[in-house]
């Protein structure tokens, strides 16, 4: 016998849930909306020094706020430069301490380790401009001027060492962003690294391979793409960084040179120095390289983590 | 049956040149680290000498005392700094830490699979690379041309490079909350947002946490975001909307460059005080996930 | 042989030795039939099919689940069970993708009906799971969850909750002392006594069971069948086991579920047999079932 009975199972409480998902609906699309208007406003404001220089705002050399003339090239050089010396001597330091992390440390040496990267990497970059410029410019000159003199006569040396050697520099920063970047592009090596499989590891040893060797056969072909995902993301960072470059790179404008020994100006460093006193113009100018800075390093970064997340799913054994 | 002869001889290990290289090579690793290790060591080391003597001496005056108008005068403080500092840190963790963990519940709770979340994701990846001067000239263009320098401002420009940073942090979290805690809450008659609000969040909270304080460790250290927003005042002030403020890596930046040596001096001591700020959120942090986030 | 209810045969019985012929099956007295059909209706399920995107998972269920009465679905693996009991407290609308086709009737009312809520739905149909999933909160705040859902914050209403679905647990004197303690520090067992406790909390209707001894060690579990034994006379109870004996020694309705492969390869589930538990273990009427049961004990 079936009975039948009011039952009411018609919903309640159902308001507050519809709320909530509208509000964390609009919180995620807070995202675009951000970039968005990053992207608006800021080329918005680049118009006026685009109609006056065209193109040429990326070709010529001479930035001249005075005669109201922009050309950015020195700066893209000097981005570009500085970034690159610091992933010349970040690179080999950073895979070093990565590959020792990971396959020679012991689990007692290995947290002291790491240890110390985090508080490298936790070093606010303002203070090590400020370290840069007050302590290191000095006696890194006198370093300079050793190394000036060694390479005095030979060919290619001598154009990128040769220049007078000032403390503020191209090199000078590169050494900088080199400190700064090697904790980023260590833990993602580091990451990297640890995905090769253990049996290609151990098929190395039974071979009898000495370490180096197991890594040269067993980590190295796994991690390739990814170390160089890693160096890229190292790349995009150097670029980007604003403060510690504006302290050291000598704040010197128009020099599209090899040398790196000689003072210059990178994108950043130049809007950071130079904001203070700009009319609308220089201003106007001075975002335009903000955003060109934007979509270089964009680029750069999602190049990178394409690579990297490709690389670290083959390590997995994924397709 | 005795070994073969010699085998004892061949099994031992003999010096080549592979082992030598082996050898080589490890201490080159080692040589790397200790090479990453010499600027550590050596920035903290200038922080301590430089720094401690400025903002220690006449304890607590260097903390409290208004910033010298005129640079050239020695003596304390970076009172107004610190103030700001707070503000601007602690306006853009208000900001940005609901409104990433808001995201982040999207993008774990409900979009799974959703072709927005998908876009949402990849653009706060994207966000996360935005060079922090872009959103300093960004708010400047908001709101500093309307409003004039102001914490808020600087608030602002702060939370904007801390929200994809939570909420990247905050997802992953979520993501290691386990599914039948989700199907328990709801065989009980909770509604979504009921089971995501008493039981995900709390059982992701302590790695939410984390990920927060890393976010404000990296926010106070900032730079450039503020030389657009904050302005350079030397007296302190507390108000929020209005009026320029300053901020200690704001002053770190422009005593850095400066020819007095009493301005130098406060910097250091400026930058010993945000480096300690930074290392105790950070431990902080650390200490929470240790203890009582959920591990992968 | 002639026994009077499963719990004393389980108590005669052991230990249990490896040249066991026959499970032990329930008798059929004429007055226990008659209670048995006369009891109400609980769930109406008619020429049920349920979906998973375009697969038709389950076809043509057709079921009387009556009240106070246990009723097991048993059935080798992938033939369906827990999908359609999923389907009595719809919480296989959680999956993406899930539909179905044909009528749940509750009491009467469609239970997929358009103005019927699911949260609603879960409050008096409730469910314990496979495996214990306590929340990692204290044990106090477990319990206290549900009533909290539905309204009630008074602190000492709470308090008398907690401690009546601890006692109806038979989870009480174990606890008491540490009511405040993490909900994870328990045993297995006692996790999911918890489980059933929480969910007796909200005073449901129908509590179904998801395997809900697999996990449990042979002590726990029986202590969990008395456990239902006892709640039996407040709610109506439906488990799906993987254990026949189980389903024998416990319930009093059996739904015997099979995995068939249709013309083009597709697996599916499907009810073969549903009747009192005395005559599926004893009378069988399908062969698939007479199989299955025997086949345990070969």
């Amino acid at each position: 016998m079936v009975a039948t009975r009011e039952i009411d199972l018609s919903g309640t409480g159902g308001r507050g849930d519809r709320t909530f998902r509208w509000l964390v609906i609009g919180a995620a699309a807070l995202v675009l909306v951000i970039l968005g208007l990053v992207a608006v406003t800021m080329t918005g404001r680049m118009g006026p020094v685009f109609d006056r220089m065209g193109l040429d705002f990326f070709t010529s050399k001479r930035w001249s706020p005075a005669d109201r003339f922009f050309g950015a090239l020195p700066f893209l050089w000097g981005t570009l430069y500085t970034a690159l010396i610091a992933l010349v001597l970040a690179v080999p330091v950073s895979f070093g301490v990565a590959l020792f992390v990971t396959q020679v440390a012991t689990p007692r040496i290995r947290k002291p380790m790491i240890y110390v990267l985090d508080m490298l990497a936790v070093v606010p970059s303002v203070v090590f401009g400020l370290w840069g410029v007050l302590v290191l410019a000095g006696p890194i000159q006198h370093a300079y001027e050793h190394i000036h003199d060694a390479v005095d006569g030979i060919p290619i040396l001598q154009s990128i060492f040769g220049g007078t050697p000032q403390g503020r520099s191209f090199m000078t920063a590169g050494v900088i962003l080199a400190i700064m970047i090697t904790p980023i592009i260590t833990s993602l090596a580091r990451e990297v690294i640890e995905t090769t499989p253990p049996s290609d590891k151990e098929a190395a040893y039974a071979l009898g391979a000495t370490r180096w060797e197991m890594i040269g056969a067993a980590v190295w072909p796994h991690s390739k793409a990814g170390l160089v995902g890693a160096t890229m993301l190292g790349l995009g960072r150097a670029m980007g960084e604003t403060i510690a470059a504006a302290l050291v790179i000598g704040a010197s404008n128009g020099q599209v040179t090899l040398n790196a020994f000689a003072p210059g100006n990178s994108m950043p460093a130049v809007i950071a120095n130079e904001w203070g006193e700009a009319d609308d113009l220089h201003k106007s100018a001075m975002i335009g390289l903000a955003v060109t800075l934007f979509v270089i390093t964009i680029v750069v970064n999602l190049v990178a983590s394409a690579i990297v997340q490709r690389s670290m799913q083959r390590g997995r054994g994924k397709p | 049956m005795s070994a073969p002869v010699g085998l004892a001889t061949d099994l031992a290990a003999k010096p080549t040149w592979r082992a030598a290289k082996n050898t080589i090579m490890t201490c080159l690793m080692l040589g790397a680290f200790v090479l990453i290790a010499i600027p550590l060591v050596a920035v903290l080391w200038s922080l301590i000498s430089r720094g401690a003597a400025v903002a220690f001496h006449g304890f607590p005056d260097f903390f409290t005392r208004t910033i010298p108008v005129v640079s050239r005068r020695a003596g304390p403080g970076m009172g107004p700094a610190i103030l700001g500092t707070l503000l601007c840190t602690g306006g853009a963790t208000l900001i940005a830490v609901p409104l990433g963990v808001l995201g982040a519940i999207y993008l774990n709770e409900y979009g799974a699979g959703s072709k927005f979340a998908r876009i949402v994701r990849f653009m706060a990846m994207v966000m996360t690379g935005v060079p922090s001067i872009v959103m300093g000239l960004f708010v400047y263009v908001m709101w500093t041309m309307r409003f004039g320098y102001s914490a808020f401002g600087g608030a602002l420009a702060l939370a904007c490079l801390m929200l994809p940073i939570v909420i990247q942090a905050t997802e992953q979290m979520l993501r290691l909350v386990p599914n039948h805690l989700r199907e328990a809450s709801a065989a009980l008659g909770a509604t979504k947002s009921r089971t995501i609000l008493t039981v995900v969040v709390p059982a992701a909270l302590p790695g939410i946490v984390s990920g927060a304080l890393l976010a404000v460790a990296r926010a106070a250290g900032e730079t450039a975001p503020l030389l657009f927003t904050v302005g350079a005042a030397t007296a302190y002030n507390p108000h929020l909307f209005s009026e320029a403020n300053t901020a200690l890596s704001v002053q770190i930046f422009g005593n850095a460059t400066s020819s007095f040596d009493a301005a130098q001096e406060r910097a250091w001591g400026a930058a010993l005080t945000l480096v300690l700020l930074t290392f105790v959120v950070t431990m902080v942090a650390r200490v929470v996930t240790g203890r009582f986030a959920l591990k992968r | 042989m002639a026994t009077e209810h499963p719990a004393s045969i389980e108590a005669k019985d052991k230990p249990r030795t490896r040249s066991l012929s026959h499970a032990p099956i329930p008798e059929i007295r004429p007055s226990m039939v008659e209670v048995l059909m006369n009891a109400e209706v609980v769930f109406e399920i008619s020429n049920l099919d349920v979906y998973y995107g375009a697969y038709k998972a389950v076809r043509g269920v057709n079921l009387a689940i009556r009240k106070n009465q246990i009723t097991a679905f048993i059935g080798p693996s992938g033939c369906g069970k827990t999908t359609v009991l999923r389907c009595l407290n719809r919480m296989n609308d959680l999956i993406a993708g899930a539909r179905i086709e044909g009528k749940v009737h509750y009491h009467g009312v469609d239970l997929y009906g358009a103005d019927v809520s699911p949260t609603v739905v879960r409050r008096r149909i409730g469910m314990v799971f496979q495996k214990p999933n306590p929340f990692p909160k204290s044990i106090y705040d477990n319990i206290a969850f549900g009533p909290r859902v539905n309204g009630i914050t008074d602190r000492r209403k709470l308090d008398e909750i907690v401690e009546k679905s601890l006692r109806s647990a038979a989870l009480w004197d174990e606890v008491k002392d540490r009511l405040k303690s993490s909900a994870l520090g328990m045993s297995g067992g006692q996790q999911q006594r918890l489980c059933i406790a929480r969910t007796i909390a909200v005073e449901p209707d129908v509590v179904l069971m998801d395997e809900p001894c697999s996990a449990l060690d042979p002590i726990a579990t029986a202590r969990i069948e008395e456990l239902m034994r006892e709640l039996k006379s407040k709610y109506t109870i439906v488990i799906v086991t993987h254990n026949m004996q189980q389903a024998a020694r416990v319930s009093d309705f059996t739904a015997f579920f099979t995995a068939e492969v249709d013309e083009s390869g597709q697996r599916y589930g499907q009810l073969v047999e549903y009747d009192m538990t005395g005559k599926i273990f004893s009378n069988p009427k399908d062969q698939r079932t007479e199989n299955y049961i025997t086949g345990r004990f070969g």
